[in-house]
Order: structure tokens, then sequence, then C-alpha cells
């Protein structure tokens, strides 16, 4: 049974749904309204704040912690500059995903990486032998997501921190907040402007009371997983054991997933020196990637008509849906669509998918399956450009 | 006189219906201009900073039924458009209840039971069966209105159509639309319903715009308008547009110039240009002269058949019946810049009702006291107002902590019996606040400032005859193939290469581009293009 997070008395006090999810063993509010939209339209439109402290956390430091880190990850480490932040995976020595993450780089010896899985063991065999020292903080560090276009607005507002505006996405500052350590780093899981503060579980509350309090004339709202589903799938985002699968998940090679085969070649630097999973990965990026993430557009004319044949309108999913479902090319089968929802600002059905390289290429028609009235149906669908939704705002610098 | 080159098409009117039209036409690859007379795009879609750090909404509050295909065909999320979920309505009662609807539909039964449990269980039933009814009508929005009176093949093969599209709905369905059709809103609601305040709210949505009380015959109809967004699902294409419903227009404007056609404001047009019956240009106020192909009039049918081109251009039975078109204008707007948000005294707090609509509509008998007002050419001292406040939904649209009030009021007749709205327009101004304070005891010390618009204000500052919103009632013998007059309903006129696509032509007011995509498809076809 999942217990409380570190804000538990304030997400519990809003949830008036009683709608919870478990989430590496802490309750996560799903919705905390009767509609999950509105919560959604916060964050497209003015701010929503989470709980994102189930997160595991860990803290890297020492001489070797970016020897060690540079072996672990598929990005360059060594490269990264004090103050920056890093996404990347990190693989088995068969290049395949075992998770994915955020790495804040806090001083030259020191290093914060989160993960969706438990991770301290990994991390102590691949430094076995290096000066580190590995400190898992998942309890010791709360995390608040503020995202949307406003939530530079209600940071400054509270903070008034002129390093806030010069802040760069995937950057990160140090400051305090009732004489203890907070991190703010601009990252998120939403495609929008937005930050992540880093926190002691004891200031949590007090840092969510302020944030919501100087967000009441913003707009802000409480942000619950199913409104994050919505925002991450138009963001283009993958959620690991729904788009694809740790290697310590799979129970069959073909369920195991390489960096290039998860759309997340771009992070993935060959040149670096050697890393866990480098010779696969060279193998693969020479021979090329058998399957590739895409961006679904469902045909909406072509639902229509589905749905019309059996009198019926468009019922797509209003929240996230995560059960897979076959995707086809001139009726063979040639991948599956893991995530799909209908996304409430860009008016179209959209699926994060995994197909066949060769049907990978933007605007490449496939189709998408579909069950109308019980009985399943191909809708035409067409590989679009991810992300789905990419305002300005995420990279800018705010405005204001 | 500067002779200035010529274009395939020029749009006149820089309404979100204009911009559709010239949009469309743009994309087939028509050299397009859109002339607008203020300084702004949108007519009456448009938002304004009236008052500093305060963007107001100033006529049109809601986006209604903006169509699903006009904002993927124009890619209109990419050019900033983005509705905003308005879900509850709330109408607060003089004795300190109140009738909530909502998303939560648990949380509406419960409300409407306090009152008649019989009521929350047939609010249920009821809005399945205008769901219904809305699906059997959309069709029609969707098509161009045949000629009833035509043997053209072409336009037999539409009636056909229609024919099977209403037979296809169904004895019961067919009875139900009959009756929509003819009945006042408080009839129809009647038979459905035993409480009061909940009939009264429900009926004002027959009335809104329109110069009719909620016991008129023919209210009934308007109603189902509110249940077309129903259709799109999901879609939820009615709601509050970010940046306020100028929003709409920028983003359609900004599809429009990213496909080529140019758009130029603070250009009036005098009248078009014709030679042997055919429309050849537009001469504007400043003198100047440009030449088209085509021309297309966004602007309201009095403007479109009685300014904009000589009366002996046109057949004197369409000069008759568009000078009798019945645009007489009954709502006006009251927009208040506040310091913070009122209270409801029968649920005060800034809660989620407040992000929702508050209708002050109290019972049948109070609207249609305040139309009874109207017809004798008075504005309504105890209006019915239907309220929104912008700010709460998109936070953009004021300062942080404060907020901006839209209020839309009926009545207020365009013609006044005594006086004129430019020394009545303060006292109308009053009668709202006065009346909204009774709901809100503490509004008056919040307002920072006020915009009073009469029809006759909105007639002068956007061009609409007689301030009616809708450029022509949405009254049965003004809609489909009779909008604006029998045998001009297809977008075209007597004029070759002048089209309407305004409001004044199907299938009606509100945001919804309709007329001015389904004017660009039958534009397109004589110019040997189609739609894509």
């Amino acid at each position: 049974m999942p217990i409380p997070s570190p804000l538990y008395s304030r997400t519990a006090a809003l949830c008036t749904t009683q709608e919870w999810r478990d989430w590496s063993g802490y309750f996560s509010a799903i919705t905390y309204g009767p509609s999950h939209e509105v919560e959604y339209y916060a964050v497209r439109n003015a701010a929503g704040l989470m709980d994102a402290s189930p997160l595991y956390k860990y803290e890297i430091t020492g001489p070797d912690a970016e020897r060690l880190l540079d072996r672990m990850v598929t990005r360059n480490v060594a490269k990264s500059r004090v103050g920056q932040v890093l996404y990347t995976p990190w693989c088995d020595e068969d290049g395949k995903v075992i998770d994915d993450g955020t790495l804040a780089r806090l001083g030259p010896q020191h290093f914060r990486l989160t993960a969706a899985d438990p991770s301290l063991r990994w991390l102590q065999d691949v430094g076995y032998g290096l000066d580190v020292e590995l400190r898992d903080v998942s309890t010791q560090l709360a995390a608040l997501a503020l995202q949307g276009p406003k939530s530079y607005a209600i940071l400054q507002s509270l903070f008034s921190n002129p390093k806030l505006a010069t802040l760069r996405y995937y950057n990160l500052l140090q400051t305090e907040f009732n004489d203890s350590p907070l991190t703010i780093t601009r990252t998120g899981y939403t495609g929008d402007l937005g930050y992540e503060l880093w926190i002691t579980p004891e200031q949590a509350p007090a840092l969510w009371d302020r944030i919501m309090e100087t967000g009441a004339g913003y707009g802000i709202m409480p942000l619950g997983l199913a409104a994050l589903d919505i925002l991450r799938v138009e963001a283009g985002l993958l959620l690991i054991e729904v788009d694809y699968s740790s290697t310590l998940h799979a129970r069959i090679p073909e369920q195991q997933s390489s960096p290039y085969e998860i759309g997340l070649g771009w992070a993935v630097d060959l040149d670096k020196p050697d890393f866990i999973g480098k010779q696969a990965l060279q193998a693969e990026h020479a021979a090329g990637t058998p399957r590739s993430l895409v961006g679904l557009e469902v045909d909406w004319h072509d639902l229509e008509r589905l749905f019309g044949e059996a009198k019926l309108p468009p019922q797509v999913a209003g929240r996230a849906s995560r059960t897979a479902v076959p995707v086809y090319a001139d009726g063979e089968h040639v991948g599956q669509a893991t995530s799909m929802v209908f996304s409430p600002i860009l008016k179209k059905y959209i699926a994060l998918a995994t197909v066949r390289s060769e049907y990978a290429a933007s605007g490449t028609p496939l189709e998408f399956e579909i069950t109308v009235e019980y009985v399943r149906q191909r809708a035409s669908a067409t590989v679009g450009k991810m992300p789905f939704y990419n305002p300005p705002q995420k990279r800018a610098l705010p405005n204001g | 006189m500067a002779k200035q080159q010529e274009y395939d098409a020029i749009v006149i009117g820089g309404g979100h219906n204009g911009l559709v039209n010239a949009a469309y036409l743009a994309r087939a690859g028509l050299k397009t201009l859109v002339l607008e007379q203020r300084h702004v795009l949108g007519g009456a879609t448009v938002s304004e900073e009236i008052y500093p750090g305060f963007k107001f909404s100033v006529f049109s509050y809601v986006v209604s039924l903006m169509r699903p295909e006009i904002i993927r065909e124009l890619e209109l999320v990419r050019h900033g458009l983005t509705i905003l979920p308005l879900e509850s309505t709330i109408t607060p009662l003089p004795d300190g209840r109140y009738i909530y609807r909502g998303p939560d539909s648990a949380a509406t039964f419960r409300n409407i039971s306090q009152f008649s449990t019989r009521d929350a269980e047939a609010y249920r039933e009821y809005s399945y069966a205008m769901y219904h009814m809305a699906k059997a009508v959309k069709y029609i929005l969707s098509i161009r209105p045949p000629d009833p009176t035509s043997f053209d093949p072409r336009e037999l093969l539409a009636l056909l159509k229609l024919g099977k599209h209403f037979l296809s709905l169904g004895e019961e369905n067919i009875y139900t639309l009959a009756k929509l059709m003819t009945m006042s809103s408080a009839d129809f609601l009647e038979e459905w319903f035993e409480t009061d305040p909940l009939i009264a709210t429900l009926s004002a949505s027959g009335i809104i715009g329109t110069f009719l009380g909620p016991r008129s015959p023919g209210s009934a109809y308007v109603l189902l308008h509110h249940y077309m967004g129903e259709i799109d699902g999901v879609f939820r294409a009615w709601g509050f547009a970010r940046g306020g419903t100028g929003g709409v227009a920028e983003a359609i404007a900004s599809s429009a110039r990213a496909l080529g056609a140019e758009l130029r404001t603070e250009a009036r047009v005098a009248h078009v240009i014709t030679r042997n019956g055919r429309a050849v240009g537009v001469a504007l106020e400043n003198g100047d002269e440009i030449y088209a192909k085509r021309i297309i009039s966004s602007l309201d049918p009095k403007l479109t058949f009685l300014k904009l081109v000589d009366r002996s251009e046109l057949p004197d039975d369409l000069v008759a019946r568009v000078g009798k078109f019945d645009s007489y204008g009954s709502s006006g707007k009251v927009n208040l810049a506040l310091d913070g948000m009122p209270d409801l005294s029968c649920l005060p707090g800034y809660g989620e009702h407040m992000r929702g609509a508050i209708s002050i509509s109290p019972s049948v008998n109070y609207i249609e006291r305040a139309y009874d007002e109207a017809k004798y050419g008075r504005f309504a001292k105890k209006p019915y107002v239907d309220i929104i406040f912008p700010s709460a939904i998109d936070p953009g649209m004021a300062p942080p902590g404060k907020h901006v009030m839209s209020c839309f009021v009926q009545y207020a007749p365009y013609t006044l019996a005594e006086g004129d709205w430019n020394s009545q327009r303060e006292a109308f101004g009053d009668a709202v606040v006065d009346t909204l304070s009774e709901y809100m005891p503490n509004l008056k010390n919040l307002i920072l400032h006020r915009q009073v618009l009469s029809p006759w204000d909105i007639e002068q500052t956007i061009g609409l005859s007689g301030g009616n919103i809708f450029q022509g009632e949405l009254s049965l013998s003004q809609l489909f193939f009779l909008r604006p007059a029998p045998g001009y309903a297809q977008y075209r006129t007597p004029i070759t290469n002048y089209y309407q696509c305004g409001s004044g032509t199907h299938p009606g007011g509100g945001i919804t581009g309709a007329p001015g995509r389904l004017a660009a498809i039958e534009i397109l076809k004589d110019a040997g293009k189609v739609l894509q």
C-alpha cells in the first residue's frame, strides 16, 4: 500500500476526488477536481503545481563522480558545465535502456541524478573501485514541479531573484528557502515553460503553500497525473514501462529498447570514451535501427467515418490511454501505439508509437487500430512531427 | 486618385468570418486582400485594453461553435488559438439559494434535487434529448442551403439528401424537432421541468441576442445551438478563447497572413465598384480604388446590399426584403475592471463556480418582464445578465489578483422611446450594476472602470446594423435558405462576382467561422477551384 509523500498534507487537502495512484510507493493524485481538463489547461495557459517527490534521487560526489557518470550514461558528462542539467538514458552492455532521468551538475564533483526505478545498486556496481560517494537521497529531497507559461512570473514574484530571468532551459540555480537549500532546475515533463524545485521534506509543505498563494493571482492549479499524462504525450515525452520497457522489466529481448529505438539517439555520444553499451550502440548506429519511435496523428475524418457507420460521434480517450494497440501499413502489422490521447489544445487524436524504421518518416500513412462498438477497425493515421506541441516559451528566456 | 494593383479577391470587413473566408481563398492560391475599417482586426471578435492592464472581450465573449474543421484546416492552434473550458453555470436566487450546473453531474443532480428530484432526473434526459436534436441540426449547419424552388439537378439532389437526413432521424426526433421549431423556449422547457429558475436559466439560452422573450414562439430553436458543441464531444469547441475573443481573430489573421493574404486596417470601403452588373473593385473612403476579380462582403446584409452597392443594381424585391431584414439589436454589454473578485452572497469565495458563467435569471417572469420593457422602447431596469470573469479563466486578462467581468445584458433596444443612448447609456449601466449588486453586495466597491455598450454603441463602433450581434435575428423566417433573403442564401448576390460571407448568411451568428468557410467553398467553385 502506498504511503504519504512529504507533500501529502497539502495534496490530500486539495484532492477532493480521492483519486490516487501508486507512484513508486507513494500516494499521487490523479485528478484534484471533477475535471482533469481544468488542470491541463492551467499548465498550457497559466501554471500547475505537482508533487514530484516520488522520483528516485541520488547524489554522486567525489573526485571520480564525473568518471562514474560518464561510464554510466550515454551523454557526455565531462562536457557539462556546473549549473547544467542533462536529460539522459543509461544502458546495459547490450546498449539497451535501463532507465532515463535528469542529471544535474551541482558542482565540479557533485551531481544529482533522478530515476524512475531504484538505481543505487547499479550506481555502486558501475562505480566499483572509483573514488566517489553515493547517496540515495530519495526520501531526503522533496520535489515540486511548477509548470506552465506563468511559472516564471510566479517564481519571480516569490523569490525576486535576478538569476531566474537568465536561467536557461535545462539549467539550475541554487538558492535558499526558509534557510534551507533549494535547487531550482528549469526542467519538467510538460513541454512548456517550467521549473522543478528540490527541497528538504521538512520545508516542502511551506514552499508548496507559498507557491500556491503567490500563484493564485496567476491562475495556478494543483496538477495531477491524469492531466500530466496528456501534457507529456503532446510534448512527445516517453514514459518508462508504457512507451518502452526497462531492461530490468523486459521479459524477452524483444521487449528491450536501445536509445535509438525510442527517439533518444540524440542523447548518445558515440565520440566520448568508453561507456556501458557503447560497442553495441556503435554497431546499431552503423547498421541502422530496426524500430523507431514516432508521433502519430489519427485522421479525424476517418474516425468520424468509422464511428459514423455506428451512428456515433467519435469516441476517443479523454484521458491518455496506456493500452497499446497495433499499427499497420498496407494491412501489415508494423508496430504499436503505446500512449494515445485526444489533445485538447491541438484538437487532434495523437499517439506515441514504435514502428519499423522504414515507416518512420514524417508523412508516412499508417493505420491505427481503434475499437468501434466492440468491433476492431483501422483508422488512417499519419506520422507527424514531434513534439506535437512545442511552444516557444519552453526554451526561450522568460519575458514576464 | 490612386489606382492600385489588382487582386483575385477583396474581402470587405476583417471580422472573424471575413478573415476565415480570406484565409481559405488565400489557401486556394487567390491573391486576397482584407479591408478593415477599424485600427484593429476582428470586428465583434476583438479584445482591447480599455483600461490599463485589463483586457476586455469588448463585444462577443464566448466562442460558441468554432468549427473544428476550421481549427484544423487553418492550423489555428499553431497560430495561437486556445479555447479554454467554460463548463458551469450558477444562477443565484434572491432567497439566497442557487442553481448550479456543471461538469460534475452528481453535484448538478444534488443541487437541482434541492428544488425538485424530478427535475434533477429530467435534466439528464433533457441533455440527452437535446444532444440528439443538435446532432440532427448539425448537418444543416455544415451545408450550403439548397434552393427549394429550383429544378436544377444539383439543388434537387441537395434537397433529396436533406430529406433523407431528416427521415433518418426517426419519428420521435422529428416530432421533437417540429416542436423546437415552433414553440417558445419556456413552453418547451415546461414540458420537461417544474423548477421555475431552472426553466428561466435554460430558456435564457433561447433568447440571447434575439429580440424575443422566453415566451415568444420560435425561441426554443435557439436552445439547440447551445448543445451543438456537445456533438463535437471532446472537441469542446465551446468555451473561452485565450486572450479573449480577440485571440480567435488574431489566430485566424495570423493563419491568413501565413497563407499569403494581405490584411489592411483603417481602410474603410465606401462602395463596391461595378461595371455592367459585375463587381470589379472597391472605392475606399480616402478615394483610393482597388480592383479585384471578385469582391466579398462580410458585412451585414443591410450594409452589403443597401450601402456598399447602388440599389439600382439590385432587383426591387431583394431591396425590399433586405430593407425589412430584422436586425434590431436587443442586447448590451457592460465590461468592468475590478480590484478583486466579488463574492456571490449565495456562495461566497473564489471557488470553481467563478470560472463558469453566472446567470441572473431568477424566474421566467423576470426575463419576460425585462423583455416587456424593451418591447416598448425602454432598457430593462432588472435585466437578464450573463456574466463571466474572463480573468478567472485566463489570468492573462488582468493583473494578478485583479479581474475583468463581462456582463452580457438583455434587454436593451436599439431604438429608445425616450431620449437617446448618449443620454441613457450610464443610466443603463447603473441599472445593470444595481441589479448585480443584489447578488454580489461588494461589487460596487471593487469597480475600477466601467464600459457600457448599447446596441447603438455597437453599431457606431463596429458597424453592425441595429447593433444586432448576429448580423440579423436568428428567427426561423431568417434562417437557412431564407438567410438573408430567398434566392440569395448561397453566398452569391445578383451582382456577378459579388459575394457575401458574414453572419447574415447561413448558418448565422456566433463565433463559428461557418459562413466564412461555406462562402469560400462557393466562391472557389465559381473560380473553378475546390476547397482542400
